[in-house]
């Protein structure tokens, strides 16, 4: 449904901005590395704008820390109406490594809503481009949950409770089984 | 002078050539050494909690179901693919794989849920002692890690006093 309303709203392109919320800065080379002639993102029509006012995306870099979680907010409520925020970084997405301490609240959808979750530290430029690829409906994601569970113990379990005394003999009901 | 110089500019580009990658259309692999999503292997995992314990961003948890029944579940979320838990891993059980197109919509795409069966002795019950350097890693009796919130719990041996939810605790104490 999420994959529908972009490619309605945003059949054109999309103006993203750029929000650093205290990150180290490395996501934000990769992100301007990704708007050079040798990526050209500006092939699917996205620009970058220096005003959320403009913007129809908010990249966010880096967690969401105390001191600019409110500037965080007021930036995402500045943009028009139809939205969306990229996560990038494993700062963005979890709350980095250092998500424990004092001054970090932790990943910025605490603070603010977000659409899409681009993980690396830094992602890749074309890690980047394949986050959007995925938002705009180019190509699938790639990612999904794995389980592994044990259906069938190798070995089974030792009971004391099913040992039984017959005369001299102490008898373990459940021996076929093991 | 400016015709010129634009000029000039002209015979650069085309000096150059198309220099834009076709990405999405086309896959470009990373280099040899690119470190991407780890990958958890159940078959050769023994459950020693190693890499959990070493995990910077503690993204790796540990629980434990009963004295069996070990669950790993990596989360991936804050994963800095520091390739700490594939090198401190004795079974290879973990591989950086080069994967790094990991764009998704739902953060649990990137789970890794792992329910492994440790094996114990038949008479006593407890797992058997390995002689190995990896013990000083180890973290001794059970871990029960925050699983609902997703949380690392480091002294898990507090938890066993107030709820005990499986008997055979009080042989692991020591």
């Amino acid at each position: 449904m999420l994959k529908n309303l972009c490619q309605k709203m945003f059949g054109r392109s999309l103006w993203v901005y750029h929000a650093n919320s205290g990150g180290c800065n490395g996501c934000d080379i990769e992100v301007l590395n990704v708007l050079t002639p040798y990526y050209d993102v500006e092939r699917f029509g996205i620009k970058l704008v220096g005003s959320p006012r403009h913007a129809d995306v908010m990249l966010c870099q880096g967690p969401a820390m105390r001191s600019t979680a409110q500037a965080l907010k007021r930036a995402y409520e500045a943009m028009p109406a139809p939205k969306l925020v990229f996560a990038i970084g494993s700062c963005a997405c979890g709350g980095g490594m250092w998500f424990d301490s004092y001054s970090v609240i932790g990943p910025v959808e605490k603070v603010i809503p977000v659409n899409y979750y681009i993980p690396g530290c830094p992602p890749r430029p074309e890690a980047i481009i394949y986050g959007v690829a995925v938002a705009l409906g180019l190509v699938d994601k790639k990612t999904a949950p794995v389980q592994f569970k044990q259906v069938e113990m190798p070995i089974p379990r030792y009971h004391p409770e099913d040992l039984r005394t017959e005369g001299d003999l102490v008898v373990y009901e459940k021996l076929e089984k093991v | 002078m400016s015709v010129l110089s634009k000029l000039e500019e002209t015979l650069i580009c085309l000096k150059a050539g198309r220099v834009t990658l076709p990405y999405p259309a086309e896959p470009s692999p990373p280099p040899q050494k690119f470190r991407g999503r780890p990958i958890f292997d159940a078959s050769k995992c023994i459950g020693c909690a190693g890499c959990a314990n070493n995990c910077p961003a503690r993204e790796i948890l540990v629980f434990d179901v009963c004295q069996e029944i070990r669950i790993l579940k990596y989360l991936g979320r804050r994963c800095t693919y520091c390739g700490r838990c594939a090198d401190v891993c004795p079974e290879k059980a973990i591989t950086m794989s080069q994967e790094f197109e990991n764009g998704t919509n739902a953060i649990g795409d990137l789970q890794q849920n792992l329910e492994l069966f440790m094996s114990t002795c038949q008479r006593c019950g407890r797992c058997f002692p390995e002689p190995s350097p990896l013990e000083q890693l180890k973290m001794k009796g059970y871990r029960f890690d925050d699983l609902q919130n997703e949380r690392w719990i480091f002294r898990s041996r507090a938890y066993l006093d107030k709820d005990a939810t499986v008997d055979d605790i009080k042989i692991e104490l020591d």
